[in-house]
């Protein structure tokens, strides 16, 4: 039997809460983290990431607590990312119950930690996400401090750092689709496909099933997905979906 | 629906299952003593990490004994992760004696063969029934479990295979020796298939 591509919903936390951002800004209350959680066992997700944007962007600690109450409550293995700084960190997430820690920043600024992190935990629970902005100039570049700042590498250069540090994934996240359910930015998803041999998953900007699929022949193996999981209609009322299984199977 | 015990050992986050035990309708009681072994009608051994750390855990909470004990008595053990390979004789991983309720041992994935085999195996994964068993009713094919693991059992008495799995190479994800099962996925991280399986094990 083979089996189906990775469909993962992505839930972005801020001061406990579920959000949802636009281009990584005005982050919009969705509702309570540990319901959204029950919703989608109940869905049968295969997989979840948690993103704290408030550790992300360095205005507060880890809520370890917070993350054991949701690896207790999901019944799916759980990636988490937002300040994920050293070795002790990385072990102390994983040993809470989370399968996987996702990094960003660190690939620039201490790679040799990058290193110590896939050391103690395995490369293969290690998530590099390159977070993707085209400037005014229409070139892309990566960023990291939740955004804020320009990386010294290009997308393409930053998921090779990354990789050669020991993350065992990498995930390609566009800023500027962030939300706006206009597709995904499938240039450098494919640029990235190309330049690496670990899986690659795609976030940012996915509306329909068809994006999923495009994605998946731009070279991913996986796809994520904030909005199309947690908003329904025109009108963006909060509402919590997932592909059932077939349409997972045709993607 | 009985009482399920799940042994707290202070090894890996017991969250899950417990709540999925509970989503599935059962009482769940957290062992962490031998008086607390006796009260559960069925009882789950959960694992994750290194055997030997295990083992030393399950010695300091003195459960060595008591475990045999209930592996012997014929109530139904369900041994998960790390916690099935407890239940053989020993591991590659240690140096220290399992719990010898079912004969074999533990041995480590081999990064050999024609392309290269990431290890540990982490994601998705389909168990085939090495016989037939009401532990598979539903689930007989097009099931998947997800594995996060870097040793896989090797049972000296072959009639103790339950399941079978590719990683490389055919290895054995499932067990059963009389009252004694295990399984080396993670069926509280398998959402629907995991609770079934559950389901029917509890149902045994």
């Amino acid at each position: 039997m083979k089996i189906p591509p990775r469909v993962i919903p992505v839930l972005q936390l801020s001061d406990g809460f579920l959000v949802k951002t636009t281009k990584f800004g005005n982050p919009r209350y969705i509702g309570d983290p540990i319901n959204a959680v029950k919703i989608l066992n109940d869905k049968g997700v295969d997989e979840l990431v948690l993103c704290d944007l408030d550790a992300s962007a360095g205005r507060s600690s880890i809520d370890y607590e917070l993350l054991a109450d949701i690896a207790s409550e999901a019944f799916m293995p759980v990636g988490y990312g937002g300040a994920v700084s050293s070795a002790a960190v990385a072990r102390r997430i994983v040993e809470l119950g989370i399968e996987k820690v996702i990094i960003n920043s660190l690939v620039e600024r201490d790679p040799v930690e990058l290193e110590a992190i896939a050391s103690t935990i395995g490369t293969q629970s290690v998530v590099a996400s390159v977070d993707v902005s085209k400037g005014l100039m229409g070139r892309r570049s990566a960023r990291i401090r939740g955004g804020s700042e320009q990386s010294r590498y290009d997308p393409v250069g930053f998921a090779r750092l990354a990789v050669e540090h020991g993350a065992g994934e990498v995930l390609v996240h566009s800023i500027d689709r962030d939300g706006a359910m206009g597709g995904y930015d499938l240039e450098s998803i494919e640029a990235i496909a190309k330049a690496v041999d670990v899986p690659v998953v795609a976030l940012g900007g996915a509306a329909s099933d068809s994006d999923f699929s495009a994605a998946l022949a731009a070279g991913a193996s996986a796809v994520a997905a904030g909005s199309r999981f947690v908003f329904h209609g025109r009108r963006k009322a909060v509402l919590i979906t997932y592909p059932d299984q077939s349409t997972i199977r045709r993607l | 629906m009985s009482t399920i015990g799940i042994v707290d050992y202070g090894v890996g986050n017991v969250g899950s299952l417990t709540n999925m035990f509970r989503h599935l309708g059962a009482e769940v009681q957290l062992c962490r003593t031998a008086e607390d072994l006796k009260d559960s009608e069925k009882l789950v051994l959960p694992g994750v990490g290194a055997f030997d750390h295990a083992m030393r855990q399950l010695a300091s909470h003195e459960l060595l004994e008591p475990l045999r004990d209930y592996g012997a008595s014929g109530a139904p053990l369900l041994g998960i992760c790390l916690g099935m390979q407890l239940l053989l004789d020993r591991s590659e991983e240690g140096d220290l004696d399992g719990l010898g309720l079912i004969p074999g041992e533990s041995k480590r994935f081999a990064n050999d063969g024609a392309g290269k085999l990431r290890v540990p195996q982490m994601g998705w994964n389909t168990v085939s029934p090495a016989h037939p068993s009401p532990l598979f009713s539903g689930l007989e094919s097009d099931n998947r479990f997800y594995f996060v693991h870097s040793y896989y059992v090797s049972c000296a008495d072959r009639e103790d295979d339950l399941g079978l799995t590719t990683y490389g190479r055919p290895f054995t994800s499932m067990v059963q020796r009389g009252n004694v099962v295990g399984m080396q996925f993670h069926p509280e991280k398998s959402h629907t298939f995991g609770m079934r399986l559950l389901t029917n094990w509890m149902t045994m």
